[in-house]
C-alpha cells in the first residue's frame, strides 16, 4: 500500500510539474502526454457504470444489421477497467457474454461465455485488432483509455465543433495492436475526445470516429450519446448508440467473476 | 432424493414474495430443421435409408425476482425424427431454481454444467449424461438434477455438487444411424449400486484463473456415466446390455493462454471395479490473426488422446491423433468453418469433419456438419460407422 500512495503522489507531483512547466518551453511530446494525462484525470472516479448500447452495422451498400449490447464496467485503481458485455440481438447470440480484465500495462484477461454450450471460453488478447461483433469497432477501440497503452505528441491547436480543440497524435506501445498512430482533437473546455482518426499498420487512414451528443453525468463525467464510426478503405461504418447510462450502482468486484459470467442476462 | 429436489424448488417459490412489479419473465425458443444425407445405406438392419428429417423444438422461459436475487429457468426439449422412433424424444434441459448472494450461489434443480477446454473430447465433463440420440459431434447432454452450491473466493470458485438421481444414456433405435450392430436394450440395464439409478453421487470443483493460466481440479464418486456393455440373449435375438458401475476420478482441466497460443489439457484417473486407469486429451491451438489483411481469423489445432486402457477402452479416442482448422472471418454473419480429421494409432482409422455456419438475417442460422468415416479393423468402434458418412444442413430460427 505505501507504495502506491508513493506512486500517487509522485503521478500528483509530476503533473504539478507539468503544469508548471507548460508556461515554460515544453516539448511537443510533453504536451501531449500532458493533455493526455488531463483527460484520465477528469474522468477518474466514476467508479461504476451501467449502460446499453444499439450497434448499427452499414455495409457499402446501405444495408443494415443491429447489434444490441448491455454493459456493466467497474473502474479499478491502479489498473485497467472491469466489464461484462451482455448480448441480446442478434438473436443467435443472446445470452453470449464477454467478461475482460483490461491492465494498464501487459495482455488483457478476456473469457468468452457460450450460453448453448454452457461453455465458458478464454479469448487471447491477441485479438485486439480484430472486429468487436463484425463491426467497425476492433476490441482495442472500446477498451478503457489507459496512459500506458500510448506514447503522445501534441500538434496544434484547430477549431472544432466544441470550439477549440488540441491535436493530439497517440502512438500505440502494443505491438498487437493494429495502428501506427491515432490522431485525437480533444476539446479545450472539457478534455473530450470527439474525433478520432484511425491510421493502419501501413499508415494510411483507415477509420475516423466521431462523438456526439456529449452528456455529462454526476456533475463531472462526459459520456457521448453517439459514436459513429466510418472505415474509409472498406467503405462500411457502424454507429453506437449509447443509452441509459448509470453510474454509482454499486457494483464491485464480486460482480466480474466467470459465475457472473455465466449466469449474465 | 428427487423429491428433496422439487420441495426445495418449492419451497424456494414459496418463500420468496412475489410483488408483481418486481417480477421479470422473458420466453425465447429456438427451433431446428435438420435435413440429413448419407452416402450410403447403412451397415446394419433397418439402415436401408439415405435421408432423414428432423425437426427440434428448445424454448426457454426464465423468471427472475427478489431485485434480481433469485431466478427460475425452464427448458424442455422435443425432437421429432421421420426415421428412428427412439431419436424422437423429450427432455428436460434445464428446470432450476438458482439463488444469488455476494459469494455465494445455491443451484437447485435439473441443469447443465460443463467442464473442459479441449476440442475433441472432454474427459473431464462427467457431471452430465450424455445424449447420444442428438449426434456424434456436438455432445450434447442431459439434464441433470442437482444441488450445486458454488463458492466465489479470492483464491478461486469451489462448487459443490449433491447428484440425486441418475439418467441412463440415450440410445438411436433399430432404425438409426450411427449406433453398433447389436441395440441397447434399456429394460436389461443394471447397476452395481443396489441403489441402481437412485443411488446419490457427489462433486467437487475448484476453478481459478491465474495471470494466463484458466485452472479447474475435479473430484467425482457415484455411478459411471460411461456404462459397459454386455451381449445377451433375448427373445432369441443377440442385444447389449448396459451395466453402470461405482467409480471415482479425479481430474485436471488447464489451460493457458499466452499471445497466439492456446495450451489445453484435461488429465483423468479413474479408479473404477473393472480398471484403474489415467486418461488425458492434449494439445493446443495456434491462430494467425487478420490474416492476408483482412479481418479474418486461422486457427490451427492439434490435440492427442491416450487412455490407459489401451484398445479395449469404451472410449473413441484411446490413441488418436486430431487436427483441425478453425476459420472465423469475424463479418456480420459471424461465418465460421471447423476442418478437422481424427486418426486413430492403435486402429489406423480415420474420420474426418467439417462443419460451417453463418447468421442469415437478424433470426437464422445455417450450418452444414458432414462426417466421413474410414474404419476396416472390426474391433474399432468407429468401424460401426463406416457406412454411416453424412451431411447434414441445420436451419435454426430463433424467436
Amino acid at each position: 500500500m505505501k507504495f502506491k500512495i508513493l506512486t500517487s503522489t509522485l503521478i500528483a507531483a509530476s503533473v504539478l510539474t507539468l503544469s508548471v512547466n507548460s508556461a515554460f518551453a515544453e516539448t511537443p511530446e510533453e504536451k501531449g502526454l500532458a493533455i493526455s494525462e488531463q483527460i484520465k484525470i477528469r474522468d477518474d472516479g466514476w467508479v461504476d457504470m451501467l449502460a446499453s448500447m444499439k450497434m448499427v452495422l452499414r455495409n457499402k451498400q446501405g444495408q443494415e444489421s443491429i447489434r444490441e449490447i448491455r454493459m456493466k464496467v467497474l473502474e479499478v485503481a491502479d489498473d485497467g477497467d472491469k466489464s461484462l458485455s451482455i448480448f441480446d440481438r442478434p438473436r443467435d447470440v443472446k445470452g453470449t457474454a464477454f467478461l475482460s480484465f483490461s491492465h494498464t500495462q501487459g495482455a488483457d484477461d478476456q473469457w468468452l461465455y457460450l450460453p448453448a454450450l454452457k461453455r465458458v471460453k478464454r479469448i487471447a488478447s491477441r485479438n485486439k485488432s480484430g472486429p468487436f461483433m463484425g463491426s467497425e469497432f476492433s476490441f482495442e477501440d472500446l477498451a478503457s483509455f489507459e496512459i500506458a497503452k500510448y506514447t503522445y505528441k501534441y500538434i496544434e491547436d484547430q477549431a472544432c465543433d466544441l470550439g477549440q480543440c488540441f491535436v493530439v497524435e497517440q502512438y500505440p506501445t502494443d505491438k498487437n495492436s493494429g495502428y501506427t498512430k491515432r490522431v485525437v482533437w480533444v476539446d479545450k473546455a472539457e478534455y473530450r475526445m470527439i474525433k478520432t482518426d484511425f491510421y493502419d499498420r501501413k499508415n494510411s487512414l483507415l477509420k475516423t470516429l466521431t462523438s456526439l451528443d456529449y452528456q455529462q453525468y454526476k456533475g463531472k463525467f462526459w459520456r457521448a450519446s453517439t459514436m459513429k464510426m466510418v472505415n474509409h478503405q472498406s467503405k462500411k461504418s457502424t454507429d453506437l448508440q449509447w443509452v441509459d447510462y448509470r453510474f454509482g450502482n454499486g457494483l464491485t468486484e464480486s460482480d466480474f467473476n466467470k459465475n457472473t459470467l455465466k449466469r449474465a442476462r | 432424493m428427487k423429491k428433496i429436489a422439487w420441495i426445495a424448488i418449492g419451497a424456494g417459490l414459496l418463500s420468496q414474495p412475489l410483488a408483481a412489479n418486481e417480477l421479470f419473465f422473458e420466453a425465447t425458443a429456438k427451433v431446428s430443421t435438420e435435413v440429413s444425407l448419407f452416402s450410403q445405406q447403412g451397415q446394419f438392419n433397418n439402415q436401408d435409408y439415405r435421408s432423414n428429417l428432423s425437426v427440434a423444438l428448445e424454448p426457454e422461459f426464465f423468471w427472475e425476482w427478489n431485485d434480481a436475487s433469485d431466478n427460475l429457468t425452464f427448458k424442455p426439449f422435443f425432437r421429432v425424427d421421420q426415421r428412428d422412433s427412439k431419436r424422437s424424444h423429450a427432455d428436460i434441459r434445464e428446470l432450476s431454481w438458482v439463488h444469488l448472494a455476494d459469494d455465494w450461489e445455491l443451484r437447485t434443480g435439473v441443469r447443465k454444467v460443463f467442464w473442459g477446454v479441449t476440442e475433441y473430447q472432454n474427459l473431464v465433463d462427467v457431471i452430465n449424461q450424455s445424449d447420444t440420440v442428438e449426434g456424434l459431434s456436438k455432445g450434447e447432454k442431459l439434464g441433470q438434477p442437482m444441488l450445486n452450491l458454488s463458492l466465489v473466493r479470492d483464491w478461486g470458485i469451489v462448487d459443490l455438487f449433491l447428484l440425486p438421481g441418475f439418467r441412463e444414456q440415450t440410445y438411436v433405435g433399430d432404425d438409426g444411424r450411427f449406433r453398433s450392430g447389436l441395440v441397447v436394450d434399456k429394460d436389461s440395464t443394471s447397476y452395481q449400486s443396489s441403489k441402481g439409478s437412485k443411488h446419490v453421487d457427489v462433486a467437487a470443483r475448484w476453478s481459478h484463473s491465474v495471470d494466463v493460466y484458466d485452472i479447474g481440479l475435479h473430484w467425482y464418486k457415484g455411478t459411471n456415466r460411461a456404462p459397459q456393455y454386455q451381449v445377451i440373449s433375448k427373445e432369441g435375438k443377440d442385444v447389449l446390455k448396459a451395466n453402470y458401475q461405482q467409480m471415482e476420478q479425479v481430474g485436471i482441466d488447464a489451460q493457458a493462454t499466452i499471445e497466439n497460443w492456446l495450451l489445453k489439457s484435461e488429465v483423468i484417473y479413474q479408479d473404477n471395479p473393472s480398471d484403474n486407469y489415467f486418461a488425458s486429451q492434449l494439445g493446443f491451438e495456434y491462430t494467425y490473426y487478420g490474416i492476408q489483411e483482412s479481418s479474418a481469423d486461422l486457427g490451427i489445432l492439434m490435440e492427442y488422446g491416450y487412455d490407459q486402457r489401451g484398445k479395449k477402452a469404451n472410449a473413441l479416442l484411446q490413441n488418436d491423433i486430431g487436427i483441425g482448422a478453425r476459420l472465423a472471418l469475424n463479418d456480420t454473419q459471424s461465418s465460421s468453418l471447423l476442418i478437422g480429421m481424427i486418426h486413430d494409432l492403435d486402429f489406423h482409422s480415420n474420420s474426418f469433419s467439417f462443419e460451417a455456419d453463418r447468421r442469415i438475417g437478424e433470426n437464422w442460422k445455417a450450418t452444414i456438419r458432414a462426417r466421413v468415416f474410414s474404419a476396416d479393423n472390426k474391433d474399432d468402434l468407429v468401424s460401426n460407422f463406416a457406412k454411416d458418412d453424412y451431411v447434414k444442413v441445420i436451419f435454426d430460427r430463433y424467436f
